[in-house]
């Protein structure tokens, strides 16, 4: 493995377009104690930090790991040395799909998806909707169910959707960023 | 008869949770000669001293035995309370019953009787106690310092603007030390020479700093507050009062080729020089070794074969026929601030362990160098005029490696500790270079980063998150030159990932060791070292400066590897414990040393074979005419520190130590 390419490359390139600086990470280890995905993920948070300091470009968009993070941000919450794993890792997201629109799992992509046309539709996520889009899109009928009646039961699904006032403010501006994403990576929605 | 008082503390709960003090003190209350026995809580508290006072007026004590904590911790608290109601501070005596007693025990009956048989065999020792009265001895009021470093300058500085004078020593032919070599320093890259000269041209300048360079100390005798001194002045073959520091000779030397010292071996000096430009004194001293008027004598030639810096000189100051002179200086409290070398991991080694490391390429690589031969490539004063360029080619390298810890942390090659300086240079090495060389790229192997202090760790921080120095925790394994490259073989185990890359350049950190001949320096000081060749300490802690042997304390990275702030401080430190040393006329020590019986002594000087500290001397007994009738030993007392050594090994039973008599010893042995 060589240490000599590209690492500048990766660097510099997060902390023009982020104002992230990856070499700020010690490697405490602190993000990945608390990200709940993290069992998970073959590159945990300080990995991934890790990664792009010393130039292991390859290996962030070798798996899946950088498309299970949640964006909970628990990383960024914790970080003692001020570093944002989450919106780092947003970064990586963002690049993978521009060299590659198909690149994230067939299942994430889907739920992203399903989650944006949520949004364009009613401004706020309407979950029964999402689950109803998701599933259909996505292949896994069944998976889950059993988890609804208890969510459910919590008032965690609403029967019916509510749409949020200014909904056409808010088309426009999903509107506005999918012609953008068109147009970086052709990608529908 | 004895009138001895008891006192047993309880030291609040140390002792009486576990020692039943007032059964104690009862038990010894009925101890013949015992006419006062009392137990309180806080006896090292002022009422608790009071009693002490009251009870030696009230009950015309003869002796005070206080049980309680480990004489080193309060012995002196009580001596001065029995001083102060007018008993002799040497009557009064510990018994520990806390450290040997309850917080060693569990059982409380068991502690109880310990504390009795230990009290009880104090009491029988006090009673033969005798009034000692402290020993007075005059003090020279000048100080010796060895080495020039910055550490030994701001120690010279201290004492010499606290009143005193001073005699600093330097062996090479400048002081400065390795601060003259250093580019930038950590951690506000302030410029070294440029905070260091002024201090060098003020130690020169001073009234009251007597400067030897080119000297060193051939042996030392005296003890504290007495030392004479004996310091060889080697031949500098340039007469210091007349030389007018103009050059002329350096100019015209033939031999040019010799490599510099001062530039770490990357630069070239002649062999009459003067070590750098801003050298203090700015006299040159000639190299016997390399000079060809000295080589062509030692060779047993007759003929003069160079002489230009003779005929160059306008002022007839290049004498080839200086000798090395001695001379001698008392002084009252001695200096070691003799600094450190580095691990000079190619060459031969002074000892099995240290065997070198193949690995790494030094000296047979040539662009693979060490951190003082960067401070050099760094520096403005240097080889390149501060351009980092590398030594093979010249070239300016756009990728350099630096490896830490080579040597330190390594106990395979005998060097278990920690350099301390090398994570905080390296990272100013990382930035100097990125400074100069923008489209460079530094890279660090490194085990940990210790960069602890003021401002420490956010200078490391800053070489990688601003400075972009990336770097790779692991060390590396081996290197190689690969034509124009030098390949890296190393493991990144952060990421746990082998590394294979390539460098123009690498620079090692390597261990910082104790100058050479420190082991030859200490037996003439009788300061203890340790295994390394670093000069002891007298406590970790509590006396961080001085050294074993009274009177002779210890600055800089000659105790152990520190950096200049710690120097400076470490310097300052030593200054101001001599500067109240020498405050005053006279010394008072314990008088708790050995006395020699000269009726018995039959002049076998065992006692001065075994003596550590070499306080035992040859004294003549005359009669009255002056004949000398016979030899004896004699101890004296400025010198000795009490451990009883010679007692031991006296066949005649002629020597005692006093506090510690025979009789002493054996009431309280016999009372067990
Ligand atoms: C590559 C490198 C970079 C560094 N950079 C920094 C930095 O940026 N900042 C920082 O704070 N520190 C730095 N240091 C550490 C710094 O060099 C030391 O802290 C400092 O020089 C210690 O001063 P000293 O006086 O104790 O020892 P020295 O500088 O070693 O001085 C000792 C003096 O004693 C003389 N001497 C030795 N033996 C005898 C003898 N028997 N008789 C008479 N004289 C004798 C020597 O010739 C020398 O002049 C660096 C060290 C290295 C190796």
């Amino acid at each position: 493995m060589s240490h000599n390419e590209n690492t500048q490359g990766l660097l510099s390139e997060l902390r023009q377009q982020t104002g992230q600086n990856a070499a700020r990470c010690y490697q405490c280890g602190k993000c990945s104690a608390g990200c709940p995905m993290a069992q998970e993920m073959s590159l945990r948070p300080h990995d991934i930090m890790r990664a792009i300091a010393s130039g292991h470009e390859q290996r962030l968009f070798e798996g899946d790991s950088i498309w299970l993070c949640l964006t909970c941000e628990t990383c960024t919450a914790r970080c003692p040395n001020e570093c944002d794993p989450a919106r780092v890792i947003d970064f990586l997201r963002e690049k993978a799909l521009a060299k590659n629109p198909k690149k994230a799992p067939r299942p994430i992509r889907a739920f992203h998806k399903a989650f944006i046309r949520q949004i364009r539709t009613h401004g706020r996520v309407y979950e029964m909707g999402l689950i109803a889009d998701y599933k259909l899109s996505g292949g896994a009928l069944f998976q889950d169910v059993s988890a609804a009646p208890g969510m459910m039961a919590r008032g965690k699904l609403a029967l019916m959707p509510s749409t949020i006032d200014g909904i056409a403010d808010v088309r426009r501006i999903v509107d506005a960023c999918l012609a953008k994403s068109h147009g970086d990576h052709g990608e529908e929605a | 008869m004895s009138r001895i008082g008891v006192f047993v503390c309880h030291c609040g709960e140390n002792i009486a949770r576990t020692v039943d003090t007032a059964a104690v003190a009862q038990e010894c209350g009925k101890l013949p000669g015992v006419i006062h026995s009392v137990d309180y809580k806080y006896m090292c508290s002022d009422p608790g001293q009071l009693m002490v006072k009251q009870a030696i007026a009230e009950h015309k004590l003869t002796g005070v035995v206080v049980a309680a904590c480990s004489p080193h911790m309060h012995e002196k608290t009580f001596r001065r309370a029995t001083a102060g109601a007018g008993l002799n501070p040497f009557l009064c005596e510990m018994a520990n019953v806390r450290e040997h007693c309850s917080w060693i025990h569990e059982s409380r009956t068991a502690a109880t009787e310990k504390a009795i048989d230990a009290t009880r065999m104090i009491v029988e020792k006090v009673k033969r106690n005798a009034p000692l009265s402290p020993i007075h001895i005059p003090v020279t009021r000048r100080a010796l310092v060895i080495g020039g470093g910055i550490a030994g300058i701001q120690a010279a500085l201290d004492i010499a603007d606290g009143g005193r004078e001073v005699v600093l020593v330097e062996k090479e032919p400048s002081i400065g030390g390795h601060m003259s070599q250093l580019s930038e320093t950590f951690p506000t890259l302030d410029c070294s020479q440029c905070i260091l000269t002024p201090r060098m041209v003020e130690a020169f300048q001073h009234p009251r700093i007597k400067l030897y360079t080119y000297s060193e100390v051939e042996s030392v005798d005296g003890y504290i507050g007495n030392f004479k001194v004996t310091i060889r002045k080697k031949a500098r073959s340039v007469d210091e009062a007349n030389c007018n520091g103009c050059g002329a000779c350096q100019a015209v030397c033939p031999n040019k080729k010799i490599p510099s010292e001062f530039d770490a071996g990357l630069g070239k000096r002649s062999a009459i020089y003067v070590p750098f430009p801003q050298a203090v004194p700015n006299i040159p001293v000639i190299d016997r070794e390399r000079c060809s008027y000295f080589r062509a004598k030692a060779k047993g030639s007759t003929k003069v074969v160079c002489g230009k810096c003779a005929e160059a000189c306008g002022k007839g100051a290049v004498h080839f026929d200086q000798q090395d002179t001695l001379v001698t200086e008392d002084v009252g409290a001695i200096v070691v601030a003799t600094g450190y070398r580095l691990y000079d991991i190619g060459k031969d080694q002074d000892s099995e362990l240290l065997k070198g490391y193949g690995e790494y390429g030094y000296g047979t690589v040539p662009d693979v160098i060490d951190g003082m031969q960067f401070e050099r490539l760094a520096s403005a004063s240097g080889p390149t005029a501060g351009k980092i360029l590398r030594p093979s080619d010249g070239k300016e390298p756009t990728s350099v490696v630096f490896l830490q810890c080579i040597g330190s942390r390594d106990p395979s090659k005998g060097i278990e500790y920690c350099s301390k300086i090398c994570c905080m240079y390296v990272a100013k090495h990382t930035m100097l270079y990125k400074h100069k060389v923008h489209h460079g790229q530094a890279t660090v192997f490194y085990m940990d980063i210790r960069a602890a202090g003021k401002g420490y760790d956010e200078f490391t921080r800053r070489a990688i998150e601003e400075d972009g120095a990336r770097y790779v925790r692991g060390r590396v394994s081996r290197l190689y030159r690969d034509g124009e490259v030098i390949k890296i073989l190393g493991f990144d185990t952060l990421s746990g990932e082998p590394i294979e890359m390539d460098a123009d350049m690498v620079v090692l950190a390597t261990a910082m060791r104790p100058q050479a001949g420190m082991a030859e320096l200490a037996q003439k000081l009788s300061v203890s070292y340790d295994k390394h060749g670093f000069i002891n300490e007298a406590h970790p802690k509590l006396r961080p400066v001085e050294t074993n042997t009274a009177g002779v304390f210890v600055a800089g990275a000659c105790q152990s590897p520190r950096d200049i702030p710690d120097s400076v401080a470490m310097a300052s430190a030593t200054a101001s414990k001599i500067l109240g040393l020498l405050s005053n006329e006279q010394l008072e020590r314990e008088p708790t040393v050995a006395r020699v019986d000269e009726s018995t002594c039959s002049a076998c000087f065992h006692c001065e074979r075994v003596c550590a500290y070499g306080a035992v001397e040859h004294k003549d007994i005359r009669d009255r005419s002056g004949n000398l009738v016979r030899v004896v030993a004699s101890v004296n007392k400025g010198v000795c520190q009490g451990c009883g050594t010679c007692l031991a090994t006296c066949p005649s039973k002629s020597l005692e130590l006093d506090g510690f008599t025979d009789a002493q010893i054996h009431a309280a042995i016999m009372a067990f």
